[in-house]
């Protein structure tokens, strides 16, 4: 059992405050992503948990066990690197040894662990080679065999994929998952890539400004934002914004339609929609089309809607050319609304 | 000539590429390079194994005749050999010392930040804004109290500071050159602070420490004027030199010169190796 409670933990570094009071719980196996621009906190918050720094204030709890005062050797943490970290002195078997040696184990068990170790990241054949002899994906793999061979409670991860060119990083992703998935320990994972994140995730937390904006599911966060940040963050194109204010009669009208909006609403919202869930249809958002492209199952079109950029993904069999007016009509149980002051989302 | 010819030829020449001319320069400054070293010792070493009277005959044979005379006469020499053994010590004691300081300071200023950092690394330098005529008087005065005057540790005292503004600063990129996600990941792979320093910072940066090492070595070795000043009985093989082979014959001056170079060539020779080991390139 190895579940991560942070509890209230802050940081300050001088008179900046990188992180703000974040709690956190992190179920035992949970595969769990930090995700958000670079300067949010969410590597500090990892380190804290690492215990490479310590938090101006808070706790942090793993495995029922209070850790934020003790060393990062006595957390039954594992760590992966940015930069992967491997000791270039030393061979990729010691490399993957170093730990257990540490912990004084028999040569047998180490020589079991680093030689399974080393099938599940195909690596067997590298055991003899130092890591100026192997490239960024292989270095990867060795980081990646080190952190497991110690079979921790907790395998935190740090941007591990950032350094590997775009093909390798989905090969890596789609391995990191069933392997991780079959080692059964809590995984804390760091990235400001959204499509890593989606894939990995069984939750993602979102950063912004030192705050956890959101904690759930990649598909809950995605449907549905608990705040305008993670609209904007996260979707590739990002949603779309337009304001909305509520008419006597009660609906709100945004650029000249009008939507049924929620019941607790203010009388002014934010309306947003997510490019794929307009549809070219009459009656609805009046749009001026700046720029078509082609995407071969679809088509992103950008375009002028009360002069702000609006952006709807169409079916490519739609013949639209620049300075066209479109009628984009939004899928009514898709639509969603913010409160403009505090930018949170505004439910029902 | 036409713009596209211009444009063909406006590119950097293939190393391969070089003209006469080009090969010729390459060869020449090789030549001059290797020559402005090793001339000196060459001539040095000629006349030290060469007898008395062929050093200032002339015309000259260039080749040695291994007439022991000079070297024998040298070394019999009362306090010779009794210098040498100082200048060692002197040399291997300024070299412990700086690097037993510097180093930790080295760590310390690419690892923490700590008030006062900037003024640190200043005040580092400003220990050789002093020249050392100026301290050697007040230095003698002060050791002569306190008992350290004619010691080897007394003037391996007085090279130490002038070594280690070098110690600190050379450790200081050497450690700085070690990326911390190294010393992090050996914390959470298990090690205290002291054993991620011993099994993987220290491997790292030895050549780089050895090669500072050696640098506080010569500085003590070839460092003349304390030693002058500060010793008497125990001078080391420099001050030793400058006060007798003034006064002695010119084959006994080169046997004396060979006596300075042989043990530096010696040590550096020994040491070379982790001067120019990369990890994964030379030494596999």
């Amino acid at each position: 059992m190895a579940e991560i409670q942070i509890k209230g933990v802050a940081k300050s570094f001088g008179s900046f405050k990188a992180l703000h009071s974040i709690d956190l719980t992190i179920a035992d196996q949970e595969f769990m992503v930090l995700l958000g621009a670079s300067g949010c906190g969410k590597t500090t918050l990892l380190r804290i948990i690492a215990g490479l720094e310590s938090p101006t204030q808070g706790e942090v709890w793993i495995g029922g066990r209070r850790v934020d005062q003790l060393p990062p050797r006595e957390r039954g943490i594992a760590m992966v690197f940015q930069n992967y970290a491997v000791f270039p002195h030393l061979t990729v078997y010691e490399n993957i040894a170093f730990g257990l040696r540490m912990k004084k184990m028999p040569q047998a068990e180490v020589e079991r662990r680093v030689t399974r170790t080393a099938e599940l990241m195909h690596i067997e054949q590298l055991l003899k080679r130092y890591s100026g002899q192997l490239s960024g994906g292989q270095r990867q793999r060795v980081a990646v065999a080190r952190a497991l061979a110690m079979e921790p409670d907790v395998i935190l991860m740090d941007e591990p994929l950032s350094n590997l060119d775009a093909l390798l990083r989905l090969e890596m992703r789609a391995e990191l998952k069933g392997v991780l998935a079959n080692s059964k320990t809590t995984t804390i994972y760091v990235t400001h890539d959204q499509v890593e994140a989606m894939s990995l995730a069984d939750r993602i937390s979102v950063m912004n400004g030192g705050r956890i904006v959101q904690a759930a599911s990649p598909v809950e966060v995605y449907r549905n934002p608990a705040a305008r940040f993670v609209g904007s963050f996260i979707g590739n194109p990002p949603m779309n914004f337009l304001p909305a204010r509520r008419n006597g009669d009660g609906r709100y009208h945004v650029a000249g339609i009008a939507l049924d909006g929620p019941p607790k609403g203010g009388p002014e919202l934010e309306f947003a929609i997510r490019p794929e869930d307009l549809t070219v249809a009459p009656g609805g958002l009046k749009a001026t089309a700046r720029v078509i492209e082609p995407l071969g199952a679809h088509t992103l079109v950008t375009t002028e809607v009360d002069g702000a950029l609006f952006r709807a993904i169409v079916d490519s069999d739609i013949r639209i050319a620049p300075g066209d007016e479109l009628s984009l009509m939004p899928k009514p149980d898709r639509v969603r609304w913010f409160d403009p002051e505090t930018s949170q989302a505004v439910t029902a | 000539m036409t713009a596209a010819t211009v444009a063909a030829e406006d590119k950097p020449r293939a190393v391969s590429d070089i003209g006469v001319a080009g090969r010729f320069l390459f060869w020449t400054s090789v030549v001059l390079l290797c020559a402005w070293v090793l001339v000196p010792i060459y001539l040095l070493f000629v006349n030290t194994f060469s007898s008395p009277q062929e050093v200032t005959a002339f015309p000259k044979t260039g080749v040695p005749s291994f007439d022991m005379g000079s070297v024998n006469f040298f070394l019999s020499f009362t306090g010779v050999l009794k210098a040498l053994w100082n200048s060692v010590l002197v040399a291997v004691l300024t070299m412990l010392l700086s690097i037993g300081i510097g180093a930790p300071a080295g760590y310390a200023l690419s690892r923490f930040e700590f008030p006062g950092k900037a003024t640190f690394r200043m005040l580092v330098l400003m220990t050789r804004a002093f020249p050392l005529p100026l301290l050697a008087l007040p230095i003698a005065v002060m050791f002569i109290r306190i008992g350290l005057d004619d010691t080897p540790l007394g003037l391996a005292l007085v090279h130490t500071t002038l070594a280690i503004p070098f110690a600190v600063l050379v450790t200081f990129s050497i450690f700085s050159g070690i990326p911390i996600e190294l010393e992090e990941a050996a914390w959470t792979l298990g090690c205290n602070r002291l054993q991620a320093f011993q099994k993987v910072v220290m491997p790292l940066v030895l050549p780089g420490i050895t090669a500072s090492a050696i640098f506080a070595f010569t500085i003590s070795w070839n460092e003349v004027f304390a030693a002058a000043v500060l010793t008497v009985e125990n001078r080391t093989l420099t001050a030793f030199l400058l006060q007798s082979l003034s006064v002695s014959p010119l084959h006994l001056r080169f046997a004396g010169g060979a006596a300075l170079v042989v043990p530096a060539l010696v040590f550096i020779f020994a040491v070379r190796k982790y001067m120019f080991a990369m990890w994964g390139i030379a030494n596999r």
